[in-house]
């Protein structure tokens, strides 16, 4: 065993580096990495118009924007 | 894979427990979930809230009226992908459904579940600050009667599934109307009641060729629980109930000759048509599939003349005022 897998607390690098690995998790396809960059794309831009949207209405109902009539 | 067994190995799937939201991590793009948002419905649903918007008496500034018809849309998407989310293991096992997202395995039904309640939350909220609370509440409540009433109640425990849940797809002129007013009245009211009962002959045509579909998915559908003959007279009861309430707002004095004119002329080709279906014996199904296709203009139709006639000149005064 040499110096770089001596265990420190019992517990060897090696071992260390394989729970690492396993903890990875889920690695994701190009095809699912561009799916969730497309779905990522989508809620900015929605989130986008809606802020947008928020702020032209404020400007053409003015004060009035609290008036919500039942 | 056959979209049957596609469907069986999604029933079994979920029959043993296994959690759909842990399959993998999701590959769905963007397409897809514009598919939960039943863009066709859509966009039936938005064209009866215009009409119900460009009719209602009063000013509207153009962009509160887009603000209006865009949280109507999304609401009625939301229920759509809620409504594809609790049905996924129906739709899977009918041809009609099974290429939907859910059952296709492209959307995992975790995903549609936040996507719809998100977006009911913010298509209310948004109508609610922007627009006014009386149509944020109507949208709330059409959202809620068609995923809670109809979907997950009335779908799959009775043959009035329809009737009853087809109040859903009528509230969007009120909806429409509140948003411009911010009350109620008659003819609101009459809109919703030609959609109404639009929606029994509309569907049952549909099920009478699609009988199969609905037996396999076990839906009690009319034709599958009370038989083929009681479901033609009863499309032809509708029927005769649906003519009169078309050409009520022209009798009423709420539309003018024109649109008195197209109800009547279309009313009496409903009438015919359904007819047809009355008389028609299977294997022939061309009638059903007439009375379906017809029944989609007819409430077309009716709705369009009405913009035209009503709202057309209110629509441009409002965006040139």
């Amino acid at each position: 065993m040499g110096r770089a897998n001596r265990p420190i607390n019992g517990v060897s690098i090696r071992s260390t580096m394989s729970k690492q690995a396993k903890d990875d998790g889920v690695v994701l396809t190009e095809a699912q990495k561009r799916a969730r960059r497309s779905r990522s794309i989508a809620i900015a831009v929605a989130l986008a118009a809606l802020v947008i949207l928020f702020y032209v209405m404020t400007l053409v109902k003015g004060p009035m924007v609290l008036v919500r009539p039942i | 894979m056959s979209l049957t067994s596609e469907g069986a190995d999604f029933r079994g799937r979920l029959a043993a427990g296994a959690n759909p939201d842990l399959a993998e991590p999701s590959s769905a793009s963007v397409g897809d979930y514009i598919a939960l948002m039943k863009p066709r419905v859509m966009s039936l649903v938005v064209f009866t809230a215009l009409v119900g918007l460009a009719v209602a008496p009063g000013s509207l500034h153009p962009l509160t009226g887009f603000t209006a018809l865009l949280c109507i849309a999304v609401g009625a998407g939301a229920a759509g992908a809620l409504n594809m989310w609790y049905d996924a293991d129906i739709d899977a096992v009918m041809t009609r459904t099974a290429r939907r997202p859910i059952p296709m395995g492209r959307v995992q039904p975790g995903e549609a579940l936040a996507f719809g309640l998100t977006l009911a939350a913010f298509a209310v909220m948004v109508l609610g600050l922007l627009v006014n609370v009386l149509a944020a509440a109507l949208l709330a409540f059409t959202v809620f009667y068609y995923v809670v009433v109809y979907t997950t109640w009335l779908k799959r425990s009775t043959p009035q599934n329809i009737v009853i849940g087809g109040a859903a797809g009528a509230f969007p002129p009120m909806i429409g109307w509140a948003a411009v007013t911010g009350s109620l009245s008659l003819e609101p009211v009459l809109l919703f009641m030609i959609i109404f009962f639009w929606t029994p002959p509309h569907f049952w045509a549909l099920a009478l060729y699609r009988i199969e579909d609905y037996a396999r998915a076990g839906i009690p559908m009319l034709p599958v629980v009370a038989g083929d003959a009681r479901t033609r007279l009863h499309i032809m009861l509708y029927t005769i109930v649906l003519v009169p309430l078309g050409i009520a707002p022209w009798a009423l004095g709420y539309a003018g000759g024109l649109y008195g004119a197209v109800a009547v002329v279309t009313g009496a080709i409903m009438v015919v048509l359904s007819w047809q279906v009355l008389h028609e014996r299977r294997p022939a199904e061309r009638a059903s599939r007439n009375l379906f296709a017809f029944s989609i203009l007819y409430l077309f139709l009716l709705f369009a003349t009405l913009l035209v006639e009503r709202g057309w000149g209110g629509l441009i005064a409002r965006l040139t005022a």
